[in-house]
């Protein structure tokens, strides 16, 4: 890891006159392994290593940056980068608020990221684990007809970042995921149900409950119809939920805010949520896949309030993105990988736990749809305007309890009057891939068009 | 550069031999060296200018149904040869066997492009992007922000394997896009354009540039007064260009033969039987040239193809890359396609579109008494193994006695891929084409759609409006 920070430092050193450079340089090891009809499908194994660089260049009512980046860590591709950026510098249009992270103080959180038991487990035996996940799921149950894909995959991720302001910080994560779909069969025809486990090294991984889940959700929609178009409650089971948070937290982004490109825009302090909505982004907690020691411009991650008891308590900013909103960096940028120019993100998202279960949830419900998946989420959400569509499957909610299957149905409403027709937040914390953790999360008074 | 030198052939014969020492049938090297430059403006303030460059190779082994890949980033025979043993690790049966492989006589590709990355000033690209932000900006005093994006790829490959193809290929796209934001009493409202070929930055002729921001810049102007869209069944047109993604979704992607041969596409077992209306013809067609979903050759080194996936209605057949086809014993149909050195190919689809038909636009909405305009589609996502399948309407209009009328806010269709296709009940002359970004397990490749002025007989629209 310290040979990454190294090589970032040694770039840095070349910094010339009045400018100033930002490296971020990373590597990672990958293995993905997909099991069919008992055998290794597909086996991969790799090694990667990039760098991006940034060149900041000040002039007299504020600076110009240049970026650049090279999928390999070659000295003839770190020259060139070097180069390419130097030259992209002159094009860009003097900012007065573009600039570089700067230590802030604020110390990184003691976290343990990587398990070495990503690396120590043999290639055998991950490979066992995606042909047992697939063995497991087709002899659950008669009318599983087909396993689409069993997955295995894990890494190890290192990364450094060196800047001429000072910035040195360096990061590891491993993950280890299993994956799986299921189609299921009747008279009625086929459904699908996918299910994962995910953890920092496969001795973490649950491949029961992943291939439970998967014929859970595969079986039960089994002759799933279309529903009558309604409004009513929406109960959004974890995974769904998690999905609405990440789509919640792109508008909570300071990169938004800033541009004027999120509903949630001059609304701070005002109630936008009801008051059970808290929402947090908080990196330094373990428990989080995405946990992370240091944001994209080497800042230590921390814990932020988005959202107090349904009042807009803050955003997450970057650099810029504080810069130009008259504050300070919450150590939240995020990079797209070497190619991406750091820009605030959530990485983190939780939200509080309410009171109740999801059986609870349900009875107190009493009739409203279950969503169990998500389609068509990049297509029929705009985080600017707020619409939101989306194709659904899932399970009628009748007399408290989950009913006949439904599919083909869309819900519709606002984001923004979806924060406030919140009628329960579930204590069924489930940690989950991505940026949010999910729970049960009823909301009312969603569009439900179907025929 | 030609793709060809970017490793030597004997080099290649050397790997491919060792890739195949442990017991593999087949054995793949594919190289790759991509430049791409990316700019943005945001508020009439170039962002950033950024260049890249990703360079390296996958390597892969089959043995019977079981695929080993690696790839590197390092180019020396070495690097090479590391990549080819560890692909080999799936081949276990297999003992230091000698292999000798001969590659065949090189074939190469080129551009067409007439400015391909590299040739153009920088200068030149910003003034391109500043003159999109005046244009749009004039439109109207709503347009409250404007963003434009331009982005260039240069991308050199070289397939090699061990039954002797060697071939290369040179790719340049340029992607130029402008999105606006409106505000008006009811909040704000986003309009979109792309414009996107397989050629250089020659595409971003002055018209195009004015297009592009007008049509942005009109779309979110229009949207402020838009209303909430329908809940429920409704006959929908689909405007010349904008409607390709429909069949995408609703077959393409379960006409793909590694989803047929799992048996996880509704389609799977249906050559040969009616699937859709008589209106419909369905093209994959990877040789338009200029396209968005334009090649020479697909990532496995087999020219592109023109291949009918659906004629009058009946299912013709699927589309293939090497491994499908190699399965049942027939050829690929060049729909082998990677969105990198570090991916394994898969079936993709190329540029698909809907063949004309007899009808006019004009007449198709007259004779349209109450339904859904839909002037630009955003994307769309599939369930293959069921056919249920959503795309999203980004502009779209009430149609009232026959007649375009108010304007619709953004919501998701729904519908069913089996049950939509025969509802396609008029198609026009008016064809044109869109560029779009397809991802499938992660990869993300260039895909092109068209089809003209058409109307289902009924979707679901998922909006709010009783």
């Amino acid at each position: 890891m310290s040979e990454l920070l190294a090589i970032a430092e040694s770039i840095v050193e070349r910094a010339v006159g009045n400018e100033h450079l930002e490296v971020y340089v990373s590597s990672g090891i990958d293995t993905e392994v997909q099991a069919y009809q008992g055998e290794v499908e597909k086996l991969t194994t790799a090694t990667s290593a990039g760098i991006g660089i940034r060149v900041l260049v000040d002039s007299p009512h504020g600076a110009r940056v240049g970026t650049a980046w090279a999928g390999s860590l070659d000295g003839e591709a770190i020259d060139e980068a070097l180069r390419e950026a130097r030259d992209n510098v002159a094009f860009a249009t003097e900012d007065e608020f573009i600039g570089f992270a700067t230590p802030d103080g604020v110390p990184a959180a003691a976290l343990t990221l990587v398990d070495e038991g990503v690396t120590t487990t043999s290639l055998d035996d991950k490979i066992a684990l995606a042909i047992d996940l697939e063995k497991m799921v087709r002899g659950a149950d008669t009318r599983i007809r087909q396993v689409d894909s069993a997955n295995y995959s894990d890494y190890v991720a290192q990364a450094a970042i060196a800047s001429t302001l000072g910035i040195r910080a360096t990061y590891e994560r491993s993950g280890a995921y299993v994956s799986v779909e299921a189609i299921a069969t009747d008279s009625s025809g086929d459904q699908t149900g996918w299910g994962l486990s995910a953890g920092r090294a496969p001795h973490e991984l649950n491949i029961d409950k992943a291939a439970a889940d998967a014929v859970r959700r595969a079986t039960r929609m089994l002759g799933a119809i279309k529903p009558a178009s309604m409004r009513g409650v929406a109960v959004f089971d974890p995974r769904t939920t998690a999905t609405l948070l990440a789509i919640i937290g792109g508008a909570l982004s300071g990169s938004a805010v800033v541009r004027g490109r999120s509903f949630f825009a001059d609304r701070i302090g005002e109630h936008v949520a009801v008051d059970d909505f808290s929402l947090l982004d908080d990196p330094t907690d373990p428990r989080h896949f995405s946990a992370s020691i240091f944001d994209g411009e080497g800042l230590a991650c921390r814990r932020n309030v988005l959202i107090d008891h349904g009042r807009l308590q803050g955003f997450v900013y970057d650099t810029e993105s504080a810069r130009r909103a008259g504050t300070s960096s919450t150590g939240s940028a995020a990079r797209g990988g070497i190619a991406g120019s750091p820009s605030a993100s959530c990485r983190a998202l939780q939200l509080a736990p309410g009171a109740r279960n999801q059986a609870e949830i349900l009875a107190e419900v009493g009739d409203g749809v279950f969503v169990e998946s998500l389609t068509g989420v990049h297509s029929g959400v705009n985080p600017i305007s707020g619409d939101f569509s989306v194709g659904i499957t899932g399970l009628m909610i009748r007399d408290g309890q989950l009913a006949e299957p439904i599919r083909e149905v869309t819900v519709a409403s606002t984001l923004q009057r979806m924060l406030l027709d919140v009628t329960h937040v579930g204590n069924d914390v489930e940690w989950l891939p991505g940026v949010a953790a999910g729970q049960t999360l009823a909301v009312g008074d969603i569009a439900l068009s179907g025929s | 550069m030609n793709a060809s030198e970017l490793v030597e052939r004997d080099v290649i014969e050397r790997v491919l031999a060792s890739a195949l020492s442990r017991g593999g049938e087949f054995a793949e090297v594919f190289v790759e060296d991509r430049r791409t430059s990316s700019a943005s403006l945001d508020q009439r303030r170039v962002e950033e200018l950024s260049s890249g460059r990703d360079r390296g190779a996958g390597v892969r082994v089959v043995v019977g149904e079981t695929t080993g890949f690696a790839h590197t980033a390092d180019l020396s025979e070495q690097g090479l040869l590391a990549a080819a043993h560890a692909a080999a690790t799936v081949a276990r049966s297999g003992s230091g066997r000698t292999v000798t492989i001969a590659l065949g006589d090189h074939v190469g590709y080129a551009s067409n492009a007439q400015q391909p990355l590299g040739s153009v000033d920088k200068a030149r690209k910003i003034e391109v992007l500043l003159r999109a932000d005046d244009i749009a900006r004039s439109t109207g005093g709503e347009i409250t922000q404007v963003m434009v994006g331009l982005g260039e790829s240069s991308r050199r490959i070289l397939v090699a394997n061990s039954d002797g193809v060697f071939r290369s290929d040179h790719q340049v796209r340029t992607r130029f896009n402008v999105q606006c934001v409106a505000l008006g009493d009811t909040g704000m409202q986003t309009g979109y354009r792309p414009v996107a070929a397989t050629r250089g930055f020659e595409i971003l002729t002055d018209d195009a540039i004015a297009e592009a921001a007008t049509g942005a810049a009109q779309q979110a102007i229009t949207k402020l007064a838009a209303r909430p869209a329908p809940s429920g069944d409704l006959p929908v047109v689909l405007a010349g260009g904008s409607g390709g993604i429909l069949f995408h979704e609703a077959c393409g992607h379960g006409l793909e033969a590694d989803a047929i041969l799992k048996e996880a596409s509704v389609y799977a077992g249906k050559a040969g039987q009616k699937v859709a209306s008589d209106l419909v013809t369905l093209v994959d067609d990877g040789t338009v040239e200029g396209e968005w979903g334009y090649l020479a050759m697909d990532d496995e080194g087999r020219a592109a193809g023109r291949n009918v996936l659906i004629e009058n209605g009946v299912l013709t057949d699927y589309m293939w890359d090497f491994l499908s086809a190699r399965r049942q014993g027939r050829s690929s149909s060049g729909n082998g396609r990677r969105q990198s050195y570090q991916h394994l190919p898969m079936v993709r689809m190329t540029n698909t579109y809907l063949l004309e038909g007899p009808d006019t636009p004009e007449d198709i909405i007259a004779q349209t008494p109450r339904g859904v305009y839909v002037a630009q589609l955003g994307g769309g996502q599939v369930n293959t193994a069921t056919g249920d399948f959503v795309f999203g309407m980004t502009e779209a209009y009430l149609i009232e006695g026959g007649v375009i009328t108010t304007p619709l806010r953004e919501c998701n269709l729904i519908g069913n891929g089996p049950e939509v296709l025969q509802r396609v009940d008029a198609v026009a002359s008016d064809f044109s084409m869109t560029p779009g970004t397809c991802g499938k397990d992660g990869q993300q490749v260039p895909v092109g759609t068209g089809q003209a002025t058409m109307r289902l007989s009924s979707v679901t629209i998922g909006g709010t409006a009783a």
